[in-house]
């Protein structure tokens, strides 16, 4: 049957950035991930009106070493990370396995960290609400790099030995994506509970 | 390299050979766990959505028995609360919300015109995770260990102190399964709407469904997290001991209810935006011409969406706030009257100047919009401080929001379900049998909620399980009791409807009802790949105004190929490979399912999560390494 059609045939089969589904996806997750952390946040300042000092009397503030030295690995980390970024959108394997490799070191590195700021928040979590409440921020962004910890490394081994396809490169970009989202929300978690409790 | 218009010999009967092949459903285990066809999956969630309302319903019965004359014995005191949660819980995340997204993942691939859903795997777990949630919240209830603080879970009646044993960690992880699930529906919609519509669908010719689900979608990507957020913090209070809500080490009761109702109002939307969507489709189908006012209902659906978020204190006026916030938030809760009531005036003045037709879809319509009009009248009077105040924990506050949840979103779908059967069975329901249920399902509901209002104002309160016959309340109980029995004959009645399509209604057409949206240009029921060729939009009502269209050639056929547009216009951007079935996503949401219940009893239940779902979710997402060389297209 002779018909009109549009036909699409020479359209690419791969494509990068907005115009994919799977970066809406991601910055689905990133919507939901960013209200979460922001709601959590509100809810901080909402408890920390029951107090008289934040913290509260008999706790001292929060160390801000490993933390300050987070602020700064990761942003350094943002490198490498745009650098694999770079490389996928060109799709050349070589340069993604390295700066993607630099980048999970980056990733272990804010983990080890992570542990020595939880030592420096100076209180429990069931000492009291402002206890519960920096824990609880600290422990989600924890999360996000937890989460990511395992997808970078498995992008890396993937891209390392799978049988890799072109869409892989497209992963490797939208991953590149979520690093930045937790990179960008670490300040303000960062100030919220470490730097805060410095100004009441 | 762009999308070429041409003219073309074009062979359908090759084409649709080669897409029976590369989207045949899996067989076996395969097929029951692994299907990622996202009308499957909805149709999957429908019915799990639906028997779990049956349930809730027969609660809701149980309820009625019980309170339908003065000192009944039925049910004791501790099992009325058990049963009272555990009915609102259901219907609200185990029904209402799971039902309309299904119904959106069923028709949004259909009505945008392409092939499946943006993250079919995703959409699979999804589901299952809902499952579980489900089975958890039931099994629960079975042995004696259901949620018994109400459908909200206010604190302290729900925290640790007063609520020793397991029925609240058993709701809080209900809320942790439903929302993952609702969250991933959400991102699906929002996708699927934005990337994978046909050729020139631009946003100005969106169906108003869609446009609703897109809205709703956005709702449940920032309300959700919001209990998400407080179930969290709930159960760490109760297992780890933290403080949040602990007024004596500096927590806050009031934090609950801000988390919980900024979710919790927009929540009523997400149920009630989709509801809108079945009737300004059913309404222009039945009228048969354009809606009146396409672009002032979508501002309306937009302009919902936004104030949603502004109201949830209105839910908090007997807690004591400051006077202006209460004054501002009595304004905000009038102000969104305003879209609803453009949306009504648009319904009515498109009957109005329509051909009507009168078909059972369009009686369910017709009873919402008698119902919800009473029923927004009644949320009027609660949202304004003052009277709430008097009427607050009575049960005129029961009788409101019944109006609400019924009239307005259980009447449309039910409507929605009788009108898009033709299309998901291939057979038509009896439309005697569908008047019969509108008219039964109309004085039920009526005879059951009305009386409530005045029971409410007589000083009734809320979640008691019994009352004196010295109240004077006996009789009206009594007549809201026997209306929930001709409710259940009326669903009964639906049921049987359906029961009778599937095994005798005669087969159904194309376009059965002569609507204008793709859904209805492929068959009843449609194939597996939805479309033989993708179309290419002209309009806003593509099978009104040109019959024989365009169609787009040129998709690879022997993989799930379908077509990227771009977000605004449309314009064809690039091809996509979708993924086909695998039992991964059912894996993973055991694993994770483990873990969360895991969670119920210690902490460590994290753990055992992150560790079962790691080698499921490395399955799901490492290649699978097949041979991708091919490039059988179309022949164009
Ligand atoms: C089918 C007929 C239904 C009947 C006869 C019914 C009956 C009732 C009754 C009597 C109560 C009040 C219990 C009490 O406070 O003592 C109640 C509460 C409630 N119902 Fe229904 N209901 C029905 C359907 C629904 C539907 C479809 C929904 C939602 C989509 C729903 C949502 C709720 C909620 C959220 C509550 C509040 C529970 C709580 O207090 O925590 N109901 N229902
Ligand atoms: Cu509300």
């Amino acid at each position: 049957m002779r018909r009109p059609v549009l036909d699409v045939s020479a359209l690419p089969p791969i494509a990068y950035g907005s115009r994919t589904t799977i970066w809406w996806g991601v910055l689905g997750l990133i919507a939901i991930e960013g209200a979460a952390l922001a709601l959590t946040a509100v809810a901080a300042l909402y408890l920390r009106q029951n107090f008289m000092t934040w913290p509260p009397y008999g706790t001292p503030p929060p160390g801000l070493a490993a933390a300050t030295a987070n602020v700064v690995l990761l942003a350094l980390s943002v490198w490498p990370m745009y650098v694999a970024d770079r490389a996928a959108q060109r799709e050349r394997r070589l340069p993604v396995i390295i700066a993607l490799g630099i980048a999970c070191v980056f990733n272990v590195a804010t983990l080890a960290l992570r542990g020595f700021e939880f030592a420096a928040l100076n209180c429990w979590w069931d000492d009291h609400a402002y206890g519960s409440a920096v824990w609880l921020l600290l422990g989600m962004h924890a999360a996000h790099l937890v989460a990511s910890a395992i997808e970078n490394v498995l992008l890396l081994a993937l891209v390392v030995k799978g049988p890799l396809e072109r869409k892989h490169f497209v992963d490797v970009h939208v991953n590149a994506l979520y690093w930045y989202f937790i990179v960008a929300v670490w300040v303000p978690v960062y100030v919220l509970v470490f730097l805060a409790p410095r100004w009441s | 390299m762009s999308a070429e218009l041409a003219v073309r010999d074009v062979d359908d009967a090759a084409t649709r050979a080669a897409l029976e092949v590369t989207w045949a459903p899996p067989r076996g285990v395969l097929g029951l766990l692994g299907t990622v066809n996202h009308k499957v999956v909805a149709i999957r969630y429908i019915v799990s959505a639906f028997v779990f309302f049956a349930l809730a319903g027969v609660l809701a019965l149980v309820m009625r028995a019980q309170l339908a004359y003065p000192e009944a014995r039925l049910v004791g005191p501790d099992l009325y609360n058990q049963i009272f949660t555990v009915h609102g819980s259901t219907m609200m995340f185990l029904f209402a919300v799971p039902v309309m997204e299904a119904m959106g993942l069923y028709l949004v691939p259909l009505m945008v015109g392409t092939r499946n859903v943006a993250f079919p795997r995703l959409n699979a777990f999804g589901f299952w995770i809902y499952l579980i949630g489900g089975a958890l919240l039931w099994g629960a209830f079975l042995l004696n260990a259901g949620p018994d603080a109400g459908w909200f879970a206010y604190v302290p009646l729900a925290g640790p102190d007063q609520a020793p044993g397991k029925r609240i960690d058993v709701w809080a992880q209900m809320i942790t399964f439903t929302e993952l699930a609702a969250l991933v529906g959400a991102v699906e919609l929002v996708v699927t709407t934005l990337k994978l519509r046909a050729p020139g669908m631009s946003l100005n010719r969106v169906p108003l469904f869609v446009w609703a689900m897109l809205v709703t979608a956005f709702m449940v990507i920032f309300a959700m997290p919001a209990i998400m957020v407080a179930s969290t913090m709930l159960a760490m209070d109760r297992l780890v001991d933290t403080h949040f809500f602990n007024v004596a080490e500096g927590g806050d009761a009031l934090l609950w209810q801000h988390l919980f109702w900024f979710f919790g109002h927009p929540e009523v939307y997400i149920i009630f935006i989709p509801a809108t969507g079945f009737v300004s489709t059913i309404v222009q189908t039945f009228a048969r011409r354009p809606i009146v006012g396409y672009p002032a209902m979508v501002l309306s659906l937009i302009a919902t969406g936004f104030l949603g978020f502004g109201l949830w204190v209105h839910h908090m006026f007997a807690t004591g706030l400051p006077k202006l916030g209460e004054s501002f938030f009595t304004a905000a809760s009038m102000l969104i009257a305003i879209p609803t009531g453009v949306q009504i005036f648009c319904w009515l003045a498109t009957l109005r100047s329509g051909r009507v037709l009168v078909r059972a879809p369009l009686l369910y319509v017709l009873a919402f919009v008698a119902t919800f009009v009473l029923g927004g009248l009644s949320g009027v009077m609660v949202a304004s401080a003052p009277l709430d105040l008097q009427l607050h924990d009575t049960f005129f506050v029961v009788a409101h929001l019944h109006y609400v949840l019924i009239g307005g979103s259980v009447f449309p779908l039910l409507g929605a379900l009788h009108y898009w059967l033709p299309k998901m069975s291939g057979r038509m329901p009896s439309e005697g049998l569908g008047r019969l249920t509108v008219a039964i399902l109309f004085v039920g509901f009526q005879l059951t909620f009305f009386p409530m209002h005045q029971l409410g104002l007589a000083g009734m309160p809320r979640r008691v399980y019994t009352y004196l016959p010295e109240t004077g309340w006996g009789p009206l109980n009594a007549l809201s009791s026997v209306g929930a029995a001709l409710l259940g004959v009326a669903v009964l009645l639906f049921v049987a409807n359906v029961a009778w399509t599937l095994r005798r209604g005669a087969r159904a057409e194309d376009d059965p009802w002569g609507a204008d949206t793709l859904e209805w240009s492929t068959t009843s029921p449609p194939p597996a790949y939805n479309f033989v060729h993708i179309p290419v939009v002209e309009s806003r009502h593509p099978l009104w105004t040109h019959p024989s269209p365009r169609v787009v050639t040129g998709l690879r056929i022997d993989v799930r190929e379908v077509l990227v547009t771009d977000a605004i216009d449309a314009v064809p951007d690039h091809r996509h490979m979708l993924d086909g079935p695998t039992l991964y996503p059912f894996l993973t949401a055991m694993a994770a399912g483990i873990g969360i219940i895991t969670a119920i009893f210690t902490p460590w239940g994290i753990t055992v999560g992150v560790v079962l779902t790691l080698p499921p979710l490395i399955g799901w997402f490492w290649p699978a390494g097949e041979a991708i060389a091919g490039t059988t297209r179309e022949k164009a």
